[in-house]
């Protein structure tokens, strides 16, 4: 039976292994990295007593606590930076660690299976089971090195406040997370038939979890337990050093794990739980154009992510009626947090909110243009050049879509801040300024959306660096100041040249230079793509 | 005039050499098979008289006009079926040719039909699930459901079955009667050989021999088979003759044209019993180059 079923794992471990083993060097060496150079910046950001209060006050605004989970007492933070570290960086490395698991095992489960490469190895003498078993050993093991690799270099780093318990406690959060995520889309490989809604009904798993914890955290906390994020924020890492969010993780996971490998027994190769509808005989009028076509191929993409980024920016709507009583009852608060004179808080945390919304709402119109390259990695654009269409109509189209893709996104984050906040706010924030503070990003979304465009048509192999600079600017919106950045590392970043209205005045000039880039950008990949060799 | 014309078509891809100096004539009306052995270059071909791919020297011209700059204007009366054909996932069978038909102009509706009548296609499965056969049969519905006055075809009848490969071959048929040029790649030899009137043969990116089907049988040896009812001593070293198998009591050869004469007179000497002979066929052609090209190959390796 065993044999049956197994037959073959170690070596299709192996297997897996070395195709994965680059992914796997690059994420943990970029998750390590990022988290040892955050925690070993904090003894230097936050030097004195006053510095921490206000750290400590301002995490404990219901916009923060949406945001980043719960934090702790005040004496807690007085006397450890361990707690300052964990509390801005534990939540967002959980996710990114869950981001890691399911993306490996998006691409080891229905990815291998869609390209039939596990019919390959069914044919041999290998058990039922065997590959789903080796990709779930490399996703463990990886998160294990995750956890151990973590946990040994921050106790290495001796930095106050961040004892040995408290750093393998965290690196271990990090890594039951992580597993919890990967066994998920394992689960979710067996439902669905590609690895496409694999992906999505992940991610949203990912997103529901984010979203019922930060509900959780700022309404009623029995929410929190039913999301494995709102666990890692409850270990009280550095503190109390709570371990049992890592015994649930693991006894989640083998439950979870048990009914993978049952429904993946049970299946036929290729098939999913979740079936497929019956298909149109004809195209649509609106299918046959080829902007109808760059759209259908991304549609459900697309309606996700408008989906997501309206809840998302919905529910930070809806601690903004929180903030604002908890503002108004601290008056002095004013005074760390507000550096000019006469601005709202609520208005400095919107406009916040806004340039990591956006940020954020940038990813799906960069993935927009980079699906051209995935379709020729794909042999799919043959299709197209083979028939009387130029290569500048189909990534012009490409382009429009990406720019009405990032317009839709912007409206998104508007419509979900303004229209709750709007509800549970007393003096809401005007429609006006928050749409105005939303779409002044859209200059510097363009350069980006540029920027990809010329790696597709300049560097096709390489177009995914265009990600890198997309975490680049996020490392500077969310760490530059903790990781005390110089002026010119920030002016890297598009970002830092947006004005953040209402709290700065629009600059025109800075946006009209911005357009110039994107379209020198956009026109200078169009070129290029024009002159390259298309390979499929 | 050559509907399709290639000079000295030469393509790297980094210090990887995949055509060196390939030349393709297609004239008006005619089937053009384009043979080699797997990696020879025929796809890449393919691709630079498509304007995919840039060739890195010499000229590639459609209809007269340059492949590269003038590829949109050549497609829209170009029709081609690639070599692996790729559909979009998510898309079912019957949008996907549609989609592909617009691109090239107006959708005969009635034409598609007949089609996917006569390939006994299902239209409404999702892309995903065809097999080889039925995406291949989506790529070349798509292709004769469109007016083109070229079709180039890669590799167009693998995965079909015995009966699908049938309706493709009536499909080429009427396109050639409609006074359509065809250039197809391909390493099945009967099917070349059924269909084409002038063959060019793809080794490793040069091209070994072109020439109308009919002329290179000329040229060529003849299988004989014989048996005599003494035995013939040292055929081998007769002059014209190669590839001696003894199969039981029968001898197999192959004879050059010109020493036929010989040969016969030869081994007429002990008394034959039967004689068999065939011309060569495309396989035998090929095979014999080759054998040649590993030979001098190996004779200037050492
Ligand atoms: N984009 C590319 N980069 C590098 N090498 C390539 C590329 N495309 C093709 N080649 C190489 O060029 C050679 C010719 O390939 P091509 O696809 O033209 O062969 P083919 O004759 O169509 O073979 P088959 O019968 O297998 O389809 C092969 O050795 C292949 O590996
Ligand atoms: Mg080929």
């Amino acid at each position: 039976m065993f044999e049956r079923l197994f037959k073959g794992t170690g070596s299709l471990t192996k297997l897996i292994f070395r195709q994965q083993r680059f992914k796997i060097l690059v994420w943990l060496a970029g998750l390590v990295t990022v988290t040892l150079a955050c925690a070993s910046s904090y003894p230097n950001v936050y030097q004195d007593v006053p510095s921490k209060m206000a750290f400590a006050m301002t995490m404990d605004n219901p916009a923060m606590v949406a945001m980043l989970g719960p934090g702790y007492e005040t004496e807690d933070y007085l006397a450890s930076f361990g707690t300052l570290f964990a509390h801005e960086c534990l939540l967002f490395t959980t996710i990114v660690a869950g981001i890691m698991s399911i993306l490996q095992v998006v691409n080891v489960t229905r990815n291998d299976e869609e390209n039939e490469r596990i019919e390959l190895i069914r044919a041999l003498p290998v058990g039922r089971l065997a590959y789903l078993s080796g990709g779930m050993v490399v996703m463990f093991t990886t998160n294990v090195l995750l956890a151990l690799l973590t946990g040994i270099s921050l106790a290495l780093l001796g930095i106050d406040g961040i004892d040995t318990e408290g750093a393998f406690l965290y690196g271990a959060i990090l890594g039951a997370t992580g597993l919890i995520f990967g066994i998920i889309t394992a689960l979710l490989a067996q439902l669905a038939e590609t690895s496409r809604k694999t992906a999505i009904l992940s991610f949203s798993v990912l997103i529901a979890a984010y979203l019922i914890r930060g509900i959780g955290d700022v309404s009623n906390e029995t929410f929190s337990f039913f999301s494995p994020l709102g666990w890692a924020a409850r270990a009280q890492v550095f503190v109390d050093n709570y371990w049992w969010p890592i015994l649930l993780a693991a006894a989640l996971s083998m439950i979870i794990a048990f009914a993978t490998f049952y429904l993946n027994s049970i299946r036929d190769m290729g098939a999913g739980f979740l079936p497929e509808r019956k298909g149109k005989k004809q195209a649509s009028p609106i299918l046959q154009t080829i902007f109808g076509l760059v759209f259908r191929l991304q549609r459900t993409s697309i309606l996700a992510w408008t989906i997501g980024i309206f809840a998302l920016s919905a529910s930070f709507g809806a601690v903004l009626g929180d903030l604002e009583t908890y503002f108004a009852d601290i008056e002095f608060m004013q005074a760390f947090i507000s550096n000019e004179a006469g601005e709202s808080i609520t208005d400095q945390f919107v406009t916040l909110l806004i340039a990591i919304m956006s940020l954020i709402a940038l990813i799906p119109s960069v993935s927009v243009v980079l699906k051209l390259k995935g379709e020729e990695n794909k042999n799919l654009t043959e299709n197209i050049y083979s028939r009387a269409v130029s290569r500048t109509r189909l990534l012009a189209n490409y382009y429009l879509l990406a720019v009405i893709v990032n317009f839709i996104m912007q409206l998104m984050i508007v419509l979900g801040l303004w229209s709750v906040g709007q509800l549970v706010m007393e003096e809401a924030i005007a429609f006006g300024s928050t749409f105005t503070s939303a779409f002044a990003y859209l200059p510097a979304m363009w350069a980006v959306i540029g920027l990809a465009g010329l790696f597709v048509g300049t560097l096709p192999r390489a177009s995914g660096l265009v990600w890198l600079y997309v975490i680049y600017c996020f490392i500077v919106i969310y760490l530059s100041e903790v990781l005390d950045f110089p002026q010119w590392m920030n002016n890297l970043s598009v970002f830092e040249h947006v004005p953040e209205y209402p709290i700065e005045e629009l600059n025109f000039a800075a946006m009209a230079v911005l357009t110039f880039i994107a379209t020198v950008m956009a026109i200078c990949g169009m070129i290029a793509y024009n002159h390259r060799d298309i390979t499929g | 005039m050559a509907i399709v014309k290639t000079r000295h078509l030469t393509k790297r891809f980094g210090k990887f050499v995949a055509l060196n100096g390939v030349n393709i004539e297609v004239n008006k009306g005619e089937i053009y098979g384009f043979i080699g052995p797997n990696g020879a270059g025929k796809s890449t071909t393919l691709r630079i008289l498509l304007g995919m791919l840039k060739a890195t020297t010499g000229e590639a011209r459609i209809f007269g006009k340059d492949a590269w700059k003038d590829a949109v204007d050549i497609h829209k009366r170009v029709a081609y079926v690639p070599g692996d054909v790729n559909l979009w996932p998510n898309l079912t069978g019957g949008e996907v040719i549609d989609v592909l038909l617009r691109m090239r102009g107006e959708v005969n509706k009635n034409r598609r039909n007949e089609l996917i009548e006569k390939f006994r296609f299902d239209p409404a499965k999702k892309c995903r699930t065809y097999s080889k056969g039925n995406r291949q049969k989506v790529a070349l519905i798509a292709a004769f459901a469109s007016n083109a006055d070229l079709y180039i075809l890669d590799e167009p009848t693998s995965g079909l079955d015995p009966l699908m490969e049938r309706i493709f071959e009536e499909c080429v048929i009427q396109a050639k009667n409609e006074g359509k040029s065809i250039l197809l790649s391909s390493h099945i030899l009967s099917e070349v050989e059924k269909l084409c009137d002038t063959i060019g043969i793809i080794r490793e990116g040069k091209m070994i021999e072109t020439g109308r089907l009919s002329d290179m049988r000329h040229l060529t040896r003849t299988n004989f088979i014989i048996r005599t009812k003494k035995p013939v001593p040292s055929l081998k070293d007769v002059k014209g003759i190669h590839n001696v198998r003894e199969t039981g009591p029968e001898l197999a050869f192959q004879a050059d044209p010109d020493q036929i004469d010989e040969i016969i007179r030869y081994i007429s000497q002990f008394g034959v019993v039967k004689l068999e002979s065939t011309p060569l066929t495309l396989e035998d052609l090929f095979m014999r180059h080759y054998q040649e090209i590993n030979h001098s190959g190996q004779m200037e390796d050492s």
